[in-house]
Order: C-alpha cells, then sequence, then structure tokens
C-alpha cells in the first residue's frame, strides 16, 4: 500500500483513542508510581505517556505473553481428553505510542515463531494486532537502533506511525490497510499534512552490524567471551525486556484431574537451559551462554532467519544489574 | 583510592593474588564489576559512592575461580557475605585476601579472618537505615494488607530471576524452582507462582540474608523483594539475638537444633 500522510491534532488522539478503545483493547505506555514505563490495557487517556525514552519491559507481551495457555487438559482413569485455546477469543488489540525499535521487532519474532510451521497463538496475536506507533523524539545513550539498521523514524511494523510536531501536533503515516481501517473509523481526525517540522532524535551510529556478523565467523574460540562476561551473573533480564527474545519453556501443570500446559518465557542466559538429562551441559559456563546471546542475534539469524535478532533499543544493557553494555561489546568485537 | 589501586598492583605483582575483583566506571558512569588480573590494569580501580554491588557473588562463580587466588575489595556487606560463605563452606578463609573499605571509604588494614570479624562486630548490623522506614512502615499494615501489597508488587515479577542471582548466599548449583520432579514452585511467572517463589527465597535466606539489598537493586522491573528479606532478619534477630554474617563458625539458625530451643509453637 502506498503510504499516505496525514495531521493529526494533539486533541483530536484523545478523541481517537477513546473511540477506539470502545471497540478495542488498547496496549498503552504509563508512568508508574516507582517511575518506570509500563504498557498496560487500557489506562486512561491522562495516564498515557508520549515522552518516555523506553519502557522496562518491551511489548512483546502483546504477542507472546508471559504465560501463555496451550490446551487444557482432563484425565480419567482410562483416558485424557484435550480441549483446545479457542483461538478466536484473542481480542483485537491496538498497541498504542509503541517506538519503531519495538515495532520492528515483531517483524524479528515472526521469523522465529512463523519460520517453517506457523505458531498460531502468536499469529493470531499478530493478526488481531494494530500497531499505532510513536518515533522517538527522545534517546538516550543506550539506545542503539542506527547500530542495527534502523533509525528513530523507522516505519517497519508500525501500521500508523505518529511524529511529534514543533506545535505539539502529530504526522501520522498510514502504512498499511490496517492502519487505513483505522483512519476510515475516524476519519475527520485525520486533517491534511501541515509545513511543521517533525521532531526526531539522533542517535549515534556505535558500530557496522554487517561487519560484526562478519566479525562473529571467525570468533567462537576468542578469549573476548570469557574476558567481557566474567561479570555476568546468569540471570534472565536481559531476555526477558528484550523485544525479539522468543525463547520459551513448557510445562504442565495438574491439579486434580484437570490441568493446563502452558509456554513462559526462558533464557539461554540460564544453566539449566541446556542442561542434559543425562547431566551434560554443552554450555557449563556463563561465557558460552553469554557467546550464545550474541552469537544468536547477530550471526545465526541473519544467517537461517534473513533477520538481525536485534533491534537496537537498549533494554538489555539499561535491565542490567552488572552493566553487560551490548553495544559497547558489540563495537569491541567489530574492533577485534 | 591510591591505596586500593597501590595494594592491587602490590599482590598482582607479588603474585599473592592472581585476580582483584573490585570496582571500574563503565561507559555510561556506572561502577561495575572489574576483574583485574595485572598491576597495569589495576589503574583502573575505583571506589566511591556508586560502588554498590556485593561483589561478595563473584567469589562462588566457576570462572573467576578459575583464574587463582583473589583478593576482593570488600565493605561491611560484602565483608558479611565472606563470612557467611566461610561459615557455609563455599569459599577458604586463606584463599581470600580482603580489601577491606570503611564506612568513609577508606582502605582497611584486614590482615585475616580475625581482624575482619573484629571490623564486623564493631559495626552497625541492623538494617540499612534507607530501608528501615518501608519495613516499620509495612509491618503497621493488617496482614489483609500486606497480602494485598505483595500480591501487586510480585505481580509484576517475570521470573528473570536476577534476585536469586546477585545474591552472594544463592549459590546452589540447583536452586530448588529447577527442581521439576516434583514441580515444588509453578515455572509460570504469575502472581501465585511468583509469590510462591519470593516466599521460598526469603525463607531459605531467614538466618543468612546479610541485608545488602542487592536482590532488590537487581531487580529490573523495581520488586522491592530485599523487603523480605531484610524482615526476616530483624525476625531472627528479634527471636535468636543472631546478625548473619559475624563469624565464620556460624551454624544456621534456621536448620539447627539446640537442647534449649524455645519450641512453644509445637506445644
Amino acid at each position: 500500500m502506498e503510504t499516505t500522510r496525514k495531521l493529526i491534532r494533539k486533541q483530536s488522539l484523545e478523541k481517537l483513542y477513546k473511540l477506539l478503545s470502545e471497540t478495542r483493547k488498547i496496549y498503552a505506555p504509563v508512568v508508574s508510581a516507582d517511575k518506570q514505563v509500563e504498557y498496560k490495557y487500557n489506562p486512561a487517556f491522562s495516564d498515557v505517556t508520549f515522552e518516555h525514552i523506553r519502557s522496562t519491559l518491551s511489548v512483546k507481551n502483546v504477542v507472546f505473553p508471559k504465560v501463555e495457555n496451550l490446551f487444557t487438559y482432563t484425565n480419567s482413569k482410562t483416558e485424557s481428553t484435550i480441549n483446545d485455546i479457542d483461538l478466536n477469543k484473542i481480542p483485537e488489540v491496538v498497541l498504542w505510542g509503541a517506538h519503531p525499535c519495538d515495532n520492528a521487532a515483531f517483524d524479528t519474532l515472526r521469523s522465529i515463531f512463523c519460520w517453517d510451521i506457523t505458531d498460531e497463538f502468536f499469529a493470531k496475536r499478530l493478526e488481531k494486532l494494530v500497531v499505532i506507533g510513536l518515533s522517538c523524539h527522545l534517546s538516550d545513550d543506550y539506545c542503539f537502533c542506527t547500530s542495527t539498521g534502523l533509525a528513530p523514524d523507522s516505519s517497519k511494523g508500525s501500521d500508523i506511525l505518529l511524529s511529534r510536531l514543533q506545535n505539539g501536533d502529530f504526522h501520522a503515516a498510514i502504512l498499511t490497510e490496517k492502519g487505513n481501517s483505522i483512519v476510515n473509523i475516524a476519519g475527520e481526525l485525520f486533517e491534511t499534512v501541515s509545513g511543521e517540522k517533525e521532531l526526531f532524535t539522533e542517535v549515534k551510529k556505535k558500530f557496522s552490524h554487517e561487519e560484526v556478523t562478519e566479525k562473529l565467523k571467525t570468533a567462537f574460540e576468542n578469549p573476548f567471551w570469557v574476558d567481557n562476561s566474567l561479570r555476568c551473573i546468569g540471570c534472565g533480564a536481559c531476555a526477558y525486556v528484550c523485544p525479539t527474545c522468543a525463547c520459551f519453556d513448557i510445562q504442565d501443570e495438574t491439579k486434580g484431574k484437570n490441568g493446563k500446559r502452558y509456554r513462559s518465557w526462558d533464557s539461554c542466559g540460564f544453566g539449566l537451559f541446556t542442561l542434559h538429562t543425562s547431566g551434560h551441559n554443552p554450555r557449563e559456563v556463563q561465557s558460552q551462554r553469554w557467546r550464545q546471546r550474541i552469537m544468536h542475534k547477530f550471526s545465526y539469524m541473519p544467517e537461517r532467519n534473513e533477520s538481525l535478532g536485534c533491534v537496537g533499543c537498549g533494554r538489555c544493557s539499561s535491565g542490567c544489574p552488572v552493566d553487560m553494555n551490548i553495544s559497547e561489546q558489540l563495537e569491541a568485537l567489530q574492533n577485534i | 583510592m591510591t591505596n586500593l589501586i597501590a595494594r592491587a598492583k602490590e599482590l598482582l605483582t607479588s603474585n599473592s593474588v592472581q585476580v582483584v575483583i573490585g570496582y571500574e566506571a563503565g561507559p555510561t558512569g556506572l561502577a561495575r564489576p572489574a576483574f583485574i588480573t595485572t598491576a597495569e590494569k589495576a589503574e583502573k580501580l575505583i571506589y566511591d559512592e556508586r560502588c554498590i554491588q556485593n561483589l561478595a557473588v563473584y567469589l562462588t562463580k566457576k570462572e573467576v575461580r578459575k583464574l587463582g587466588k583473589a583478593a576482593i575489595v570488600a565493605t561491611l556487606p560484602v565483608m558479611r557475605s565472606i563470612m557467611m560463605l566461610i561459615s557455609e563452606q563455599q569459599v577458604i578463609a586463606e584463599n581470600i585476601v580482603v580489601l577491606g573499605i570503611s564506612s568513609e571509604g577508606s582502605l582497611l588494614d584486614i590482615a585475616d579472618i580475625r581482624v575482619m570479624q573484629g571490623f564486623i562486630e564493631k559495626s552497625d548490623l541492623g538494617n540499612p537505615s534507607e530501608y528501615k522506614e518501608l519495613l516499620a512502615e509495612l509491618n503497621k499494615l493488617s496482614p489483609e494488607e500486606k497480602f494485598a501489597y505483595w500480591q501487586k508488587e510480585l505481580s509484576k515479577c517475570i521470573k528473570c530471576y536476577a534476585c536469586r542471582q546477585a545474591c552472594p548466599m544463592c549459590y546452589c548449583t540447583r536452586c530448588t524452582v529447577e527442581v521439576n520432579q516434583p514441580q515444588w514452585i509453578p515455572v509460570q511467572a504469575n502472581t501465585h507462582g511468583s509469590m510462591d517463589w519470593h516466599i521460598l527465597r526469603a525463607m531459605h535466606l531467614a538466618g543468612r540474608c546479610i541485608s545488602c539489598g542487592e536482590c532488590g537493586r537487581a531487580c529490573p522491573v523495581g520488586i522491592p523483594c530485599h523487603l523480605l528479606t531484610m524482615h526476616l532478619a530483624d525476625q531472627v534477630y528479634s527471636y535468636f539475638k543472631v546478625h548473619a554474617g559475624t563469624s565464620d563458625k556460624m551454624s544456621s539458625v534456621m536448620s539447627t537444633y539446640e537442647p534449649n530451643d524455645k519450641e512453644s509453637f509445637i506445644i
């Protein structure tokens, strides 16, 4: 679809938000009492923030929830009955005000979840999702989208991308049919574009991801991994805040005769992740797990999924308790 | 700081230790752990108010141990952690050089474990003052209000286990949450599963938590989980008059039986 550009005034945004919330759930960022930015379902418009650099958790929860029930079951003495989850009950959701890095990550997740077999839970959630993105007018030292082929105004993954104007109004780029369907609901709120300047932040390019991918081909045995991961404590914070990390664990939970099978986020940073039943662990120390994290995103994924496994949001670094700064490490890797 | 760097250089040059575990400044200005293996690199060492992470967590880490004998920059919580690790036989006292740091930030002369014990005993061993007020406020709540508070906080948990990994006392190579036959703790990070986890973690640290607050600082979603263990540290002191990490011969309060223990809760 050819992109069209419209003007949406500050006061019209609230009308649009209310209109959309009549028929859909809205997933939007708010600032919590402890100053963290978190996405919530259906917050009051007055609580929605337009000033955040990054939320603590990414928005992947909307298509890949931290816990997803896969089916329920009932056991009798002789048999088990499996009850599928009704995917049609997955609601229509508008993701509101998410930044370009987060929205680009939906493509990355799709390259994993719909690689050969389509993951029906993920695919249905994505199908029911409309993304109204918000380009970035703020950034900090942790941001490195420009090093991963993106930019503060990238439209990848958005159905509509809002860009703030000097006077507080927004330009809206209508990018997809889904985006167009939103415009059709509230046509009068979308006006002709003005000559007002769009505000974008500048994000310094720190490394070339193509060069990093090339370097990684011969870096497997490099002492770099041990030297740079001694301080890693092996928690899953980086993976869980990451918009593109897609690993999950599957568990059954039974209570009496009834139970459910669900999946929940997992992380390659955990020792248990690769522990074999025999007791052997191919990644028995943290440096091997840290290497896996970088290799997966910057070498294996470009090779196998034709997509980079990182969008440069910087959450893994800002959320890390021991300052494992990924862009610093990738910059260093490029130069080894 | 110059004293610290000089002492680190001396230890490395004389090969008395093979690694100095301390702090360096990262590119964003945060202090972070550094593992100094040569005298030249010792110049990177810093010590200031940014240096709050409990470094004792690295003493049981496989790849750090592989580097050889370690010297460690140790404020009071780190010293108490070391004491706990020695008493639980995870660390051998003779294998560590303690570069003690006083509350004013100057280098202490900690020649051996007895000197360290002497320093610990002279220090204020209660919960840090910045948490006391919040703990007192929480204690004023009714059980229902407390439950509601923790339900709200723990519903944020994503089960990344940063709290566990950041804690020097959580050194088990296989944590209870990783045992799945039987599955003691639900794997999923829903409110129930997360409450189970945090309550279990707190109970395992009762009498062992040295109140460094590292678990709460490590939490990426800002759950004040350190208040659980700190509350138990208060409880342990009020019942047993014991502060964790004060002796290398401490028996574990929660898993030791003494003939004169009060057992009024049984009868």
